[in-house]
């Protein structure tokens, strides 16, 4: 990137402070993203602990019975209930569903694309994955 | 505030002038010359519809003369004053100092456009995508026969396409996009939009062949649906709403 591009780079793409909860819902869906990516390498290099043994599979699951290893999880449980619910209204965008009609836009220009369905399925995903990761801990530290 | 008599001689205080000032940060920045762009301070005095055009022009004309910026018809018609305004891509004409709700106004040249001066930045990229993308109507017919009337099209006809056409190519859209910010290959909200503009087109037959422009991995598949673009279009344009179409007709979602 050259100095004359005069880009923001990722400083800027993550920035979710000036357009809206549409911005922090994409910031939100890329840190999930990548979270989750993150759990599923993990999770790949700790079911491959079973070859070590039952001795080896035990310990390693023993880290997740944890206090932090609860919380990890319960993180787990948020980030892909926000991504799985953001995903679905995303991917419908995507195809055109729920992005409103064309029509003459009258002044003070609120994008249609930006309505209240998908405010409220950005919401709606935010809440559930709050509440799942509660119910989580409440599963996990509840033992 | 100044004071006014009434007729019956009592000192009866009205808002004739409601001037009041603001602290102008502009970015001065010359890439021949600097290294980095440095904030210039200015206090300028702004009535309610003071735009901040007029107060950058009004430190240009009393305080600073050497001050870059682009504008002509102080009207949102020309598209050629988009800069940062506190930090979010907007038409400097069509901004009120009073709907900053700010002591302090900062204006930067908008982000994803290479820097010409001060608060100019270069257009090249955006017009190139935005020819990219061939935005005028396609036909094989181009020549009206003569008991022809010229293409009609139904109201209904239009309204499909005319919230894109109002277009004025400023640039807000592409500044605000958060794959603008780390794709300098990306084509950008402000070319997927005018191609959704001419797609829609009844009178138009080159969907196919911008279709293909766009089904490519710097193309419309960048698009993260973020919707800043929509957010700062100041002539409600909504590009969002139209590149999700585009990607509706790529998917077989629409015909």
């Amino acid at each position: 990137m050259t100095k004359d591009e005069h880009r923001e780079g990722i400083k800027g793409m993550a920035n979710p402070g000036r357009y809206g909860i549409e911005r922090i819902a994409y910031l939100l869906m890329r840190l999930s993203g990548l979270g989750l990516l993150g759990y599923f390498i993990a999770h790949i290099y700790e079911t491959s602990n079973i070859l070590r043994g039952r001795m080896g599979w035990d310990d390693f699951l023993a880290m997740t019975q944890t206090t932090e290893g609860h919380i990890f999880l319960a993180l787990v449980i948020g980030m892909c209930v926000f991504h799985t619910g953001n995903g679905i209204r995303i991917m419908l965008g995507h195809g055109g569903v729920g992005v409103g009609k064309p029509a003459r836009p009258d002044y003070p220009y609120e994008p249609a694309s930006q309505n209240y369905r998908h405010k409220i399925g950005i919401y709606s995903s935010i809440v559930f994955a709050a509440v799942a990761m509660m119910y989580g801990m409440a599963v996990m530290f509840g033992e | 505030m100044a004071q006014v008599s009434s007729t019956v001689g009592e000192q009866v205080p009205t808002l004739l002038s409601a001037s009041k000032s603001i602290l102008l940060r502009i970015s001065k920045f010359n890439p021949e010359l600097d290294e980095s762009s440095k904030f210039m301070e200015f206090t300028v005095s702004y009535e309610k519809w003071t735009t901040v055009l007029e107060a950058i022009l009004d430190v240009k004309k009393h305080f600073d003369h050497s001050v870059a910026v682009r504008y002509s018809c102080r009207q949102a018609t020309c598209g050629s004053c988009g800069m940062l305004i506190n930090g979010k891509p907007r038409l400097a004409c069509f901004t009120k100092i009073s709907e900053l709700d700010s002591d302090v106004v900062t204006v930067e040249p908008m982000n994803n456009f290479p820097v010409i001066r001060d608060l100019t930045v270069g257009f090249e990229k955006l017009f190139d995508t935005h020819q990219k993308i061939k935005p005028y109507v396609i036909r094989d017919d181009t020549e009206l026969e003569s008991d022809q009337r010229e293409f009609l099209q139904s109201p209904k006809e239009v309204e499909q396409y005319i919230q894109f056409a109002n277009c004025i190519k400023c640039g807000l859209c592409n500044s605000a996009c958060p794959t603008m910010a780390t794709d300098s290959s990306f084509v950008g909200p402000q070319a997927l939009a005018q191609a959704y503009r001419y797609v829609a087109d009844s009178r138009d037959k080159g969907k196919d062949t911008r279709l293909n422009i766009i089904d490519e991995s710097h193309g419309i598949w960048r698009c993260h649906f973020a919707g800043s673009c929509s957010q700062v279009c100041p002539k409600g344009v909504d590009p969002a709403m139209g590149i999700q179409f585009l990607r509706g007709y790529l998917l077989g979602f629409r015909n």
